[in-house]
């Protein structure tokens, strides 16, 4: 059963079209990889998705509801979280004030503090919960977003390229992390790294030019020639 | 001591020695001190959009403007009860923010100074427009017998300084309570990054509809009781450099912290008064003192001391 629908997703910015006419199907539990090189739409299509860009045409349907009509923040509160590719933490608040703002919403206010907790000690960041979030690394404000999407318990977590700037190790702890949510929680993860790609998804969907190029397991993602030449290069 | 003990021993602290000054302050450093609290209050009401929601308005004059007018026109033509029509005053600030808020938020940065601008200029022209009940430029005296509250007549200088200090106090606790909780805080968090906030499924606009008809009514409670406490209604309070003025006691005191509006009212009230006993000229050193404050301390005063000394002041 899916969790997650899109029929005939398109999005015209003035003459470009940056996504179009995209099917694009999630089942629960699935951990989705989205991948495509730069410009191909990726975070046009997720915006979509969750209501950060109104579609120029098609419908989206999450957990058997029509939301296409619905504005962002009630899509967030239906259960879908969003991580951004440009960090965008609250620079000016402590970390636990991050966290907290996101667990708020969806939490009695008395759980939000274990819950925060929890959610930052998940990332590896609970010795940095009093340090004001501007002051971090670039890689820890990354694990800090992650927090903040983790807290929210989500049906739909969203990650648009969670990787980027991460050590070898960071990569690695966060590869572990999603092996854990995965099952319970859906993931959609638009992601440059190959190696993540590789080992944490169930399937991966190719974007190119807006338009879907392929689609199926990692295995055969690897070995499709259209792929290959598009993304992946030869060899 | 706790940082939650801390903070409130500070705000009570400042009511406290307000309330002990009563006592000892000579009968013209009184007088000031009843107005700068009132228009303290005035600039509270401004720095929860301001300072908290990171809204800047250049029309908060309307809202005053709206508790003065409400509160003098429903005394002196309606004849209601003084308390009556301080409701009055302050339900007229409620709905007329809440108005506003409805137009204006459909901008944001440079387009939501202008939008406010122009409705406060257009409150302003309607007030000299209807000049036969409102008197225009001119304006008009709230008549003794109408401010009479609950028995205690208001003209009386240590009347006044207490309704003045009670305002205050009100005012200045509350804002103190919203921004530490849930609500505030997200405001805040708007203030730093609104498509974030929006992100974690916030309804934002609904949060800075809040914060705008919350500003509004403090705003518009300062301008009922500055009409009360002094007597006076006048069409200068609804001008452009009133809704400046605000903006300025935030900036000099620290926009964003609970203390800065007082703060800043307290300098630039004793920085005109001194300065005008040196020279004619006393916006020129006001001028230069401004400058050099905003060169030196650039989050204000009580910014520049959560900077230095207390990060957690809110």
């Amino acid at each position: 059963m899916s969790l997650l629908t899109a029929q005939g997703l398109s999005k015209q910015f003035g003459g470009l079209s940056a996504v179009e006419n995209v099917d694009f199907d999630l089942p629960r539990g699935e951990v989705r990889a989205l991948i495509g090189p730069n410009g191909a739409g990726k975070t046009t299509l997720v915006g979509m998705i969750c209501g950060r860009i109104v579609p120029s045409a098609g419908r989206v349907t999450f957990d058997g509801r029509d939301i296409t009509g619905l504005p962002a923040h009630k899509r967030i509160m239906a259960g879908m979280a969003y991580t951004f590719q440009i960090t965008s933490v609250f620079t000016g608040l402590d970390v636990r004030e991050n966290v907290a703002l996101a667990a708020r919403r969806h939490m009695h206010p008395r759980e939000t503090g274990p819950a925060v907790e929890a959610a930052l000690a998940r990332v590896g960041l609970a010795d940095r919960i009093d340090q004001e979030a501007g002051d971090l690394s670039y890689g820890h404000q990354r694990l800090l977003e992650i927090a903040m999407g983790l807290v929210q318990s989500p049906r739909l977590l969203i990650l648009d390229e969670p990787t980027q700037g991460l050590s070898d190790a960071e990569i690695a702890g966060f590869k572990a992390l999603v092996r854990e949510l995965a099952g319970d929680t859906t993931i959609l993860l638009i992601e440059h790294n190959m190696s993540v790609v590789m080992e944490l998804a169930d399937r991966v969907t190719v974007l190119n030019f807006g338009e879907v190029l392929a689609h199926g397991t990692p295995d055969e993602i690897h070995h499709n020639a259209d792929v290959q030449a598009a993304y992946l290069g030869t060899g | 001591m706790t940082v939650t003990a801390r903070v409130w021993a500070l705000h009570l602290g400042l009511i406290a020695v307000l309330f002990a000054l009563h006592f000892v302050l000579p009968a013209y450093h009184h007088g000031n001190l009843a107005r700068i609290m009132v228009l303290a209050t005035y600039a509270i009401g401004y720095n929860v959009l301001f300072g908290y929601t990171g809204l800047l308005s250049l029309g908060h004059a309307l809202f005053f403007a709206a508790g003065m007018y409400g509160m003098g026109l429903a005394v002196s033509h309606a004849g209601l009860s003084p308390a009556v029509a301080l409701c009055v005053g302050v339900l007229a600030g409620a709905l007329v923010s809440f108005a506003l808020a409805l137009l204006a938020l459909r901008t944001s940065g440079v387009a939501f100074m202008i939008v406010t601008l122009m409705f406060a200029q257009a409150g302003y022209l309607t007030i000299l427009y209807f000049g036969e009940w409102t008197r225009g430029d001119e304006g008009f005296v709230i008549q003794a017998a109408d401010r009479v509250l609950w028995g205690f007549d208001l003209s009386d200088p240590a009347n006044r300084y207490f309704a003045a200090l009670t305002l205050f106090a009100v005012c200045l606790l509350v804002s103190l309570r919203l921004v530490r909780r849930p609500f505030g805080r997200t405001l805040i968090a708007i203030r730093e990054n609104e498509e974030r906030v929006r992100m974690l499924g916030y309804d934002t606009w609904a949060h800075k509809m809040g914060a705008m008809v919350i500003s509004g009514t403090i705003s518009a409670a300062a301008g009922a009781a500055y009409g009360i406490l002094f007597g006076y209604v006048g069409a200068s309070f609804a001008a452009v450099p009133h809704s400046i003025l605000p903006l300025l006691y935030v900036l000099l005191g620290g926009a964003g912290t609970i203390l800065g509006p007082f703060v800043g009212a307290l300098f630039m009230f004793y920085l005109i008064d001194l300065a005008s006993g040196i020279t004619t000229a006393h916006m020129l050193i006001a001028g230069v003192v401004l400058v050099l404050l905003t060169l030196f301390a650039p989050q204000g005063l009580m910014g520049e001391l959560r900077r230095r000394l207390w990060k957690g002041l809110p």
